[in-house]
């Protein structure tokens, strides 16, 4: 399966460029979205599952949904006032479109090759894995814990004061 | 494919994201699209750890992609509502205007 790693890994490269290039933050968006599902299926290809399904579930799924959620509220005032029509233009979305399709095409490739063909290195297994995060690993996820704790508050905190204490400037 | 070539061109990847986040960091003043190239460059980061870990066949390099991506949640959540508190309070979203921050 070099293949699918090395044409996903140009496909990573090839969005990132584009993402951090744009000037829409919606273009970036799209980009990185697809930049970090490439990723995915990097690490799918070298063997690591469960860091794939990782990667699309809390990158692509939940941190891209906030700066999503993010760029909304900030309704950027007149200079990014576009209206709902310039925001489904076609040139909005080909660009990404194009770079996912690529995906889906090494997604139909893997799924009729068989699932078993998908290894570039040596593969781990979620099991191993789990085994290690909560055995020699046991301390760190109590202060991964800490620190999801002291991120939610700080958040809550600031995002508190945004809305009471924002608007009297 | 065997592991030395494995190891090495994953890490040319995830160099080259990495540089490709600096980047953006560097030459964008946008918070928004800076924010978003820190993100590029911790998944580059985390993209190290998996090859690495794929090449030795170790689980540690998936158990770090996990703490980056418990930190990176975090620094996301709070980089965001700071954010807002500063949209709200500048009108502006450039890095360079709050420069002059003092008390």
């Amino acid at each position: 399966m070099t293949t699918l790693f090395y044409l996903s890994s140009a496909v990573a490269l090839a969005a990132a460029a584009l993402g951090v290039s744009r000037r829409s933050p919606f273009h970036a968006l799209l980009y990185v979205v697809v930049s970090l599902l490439a990723v995915a299926v990097v690490f799918f290809s070298v063997g690591a599952p469960f860091a794939a399904a990782l990667e699309i579930i809390v990158y692509a799924g939940a941190i891209i949904v906030l700066f999503v959620f993010v760029v909304m509220m900030l309704n950027l005032g007149s200079r990014e006032d576009r209206n709902e029509a310039a925001l489904l233009a076609p040139t909005m979305w080909i660009g990404p479109g194009v770079l996912a399709l690529v995906l889906l095409a090494e997604l139909v490739v893997v799924l009729l090759g068989g699932a078993g063909a998908a290894t570039a290195g040596t593969a781990v297994p979620p099991e191993e894995v789990s085994a290690t995060l909560f055995g020699p690993y046991a301390l760190g996820v109590e202060l991964a814990s800490f620190l999801l704790l002291a991120g939610l508050v700080g958040a809550a905190y600031l995002g508190a004061g945004a809305r009471t204490t924002g608007g009297d400037r | 494919m065997t592991g030395v070539v494995l190891l090495e061109h994953g890490l040319l990847v995830a160099a080259g994201l990495f540089v490709i986040g600096l980047v953006g960091v560097l030459a964008r003043r946008n918070l928004v699209f800076q924010l978003l190239s820190i993100e590029i460059m911790l998944n580059a980061a985390a993209l190290a750890f998996v090859i690495a870990g794929a090449r030795w066949g170790d689980a540690g390099g998936q158990v770090m992609f996990i703490f980056i991506l418990v930190m990176a949640a975090a620094e996301v959540a709070v980089g965001l509502a700071l954010l807002l508190r500063l949209a709200r309070r500048v009108r502006d979203l450039d890095g360079d205007t709050v420069s002059a921050m003092r008390g």
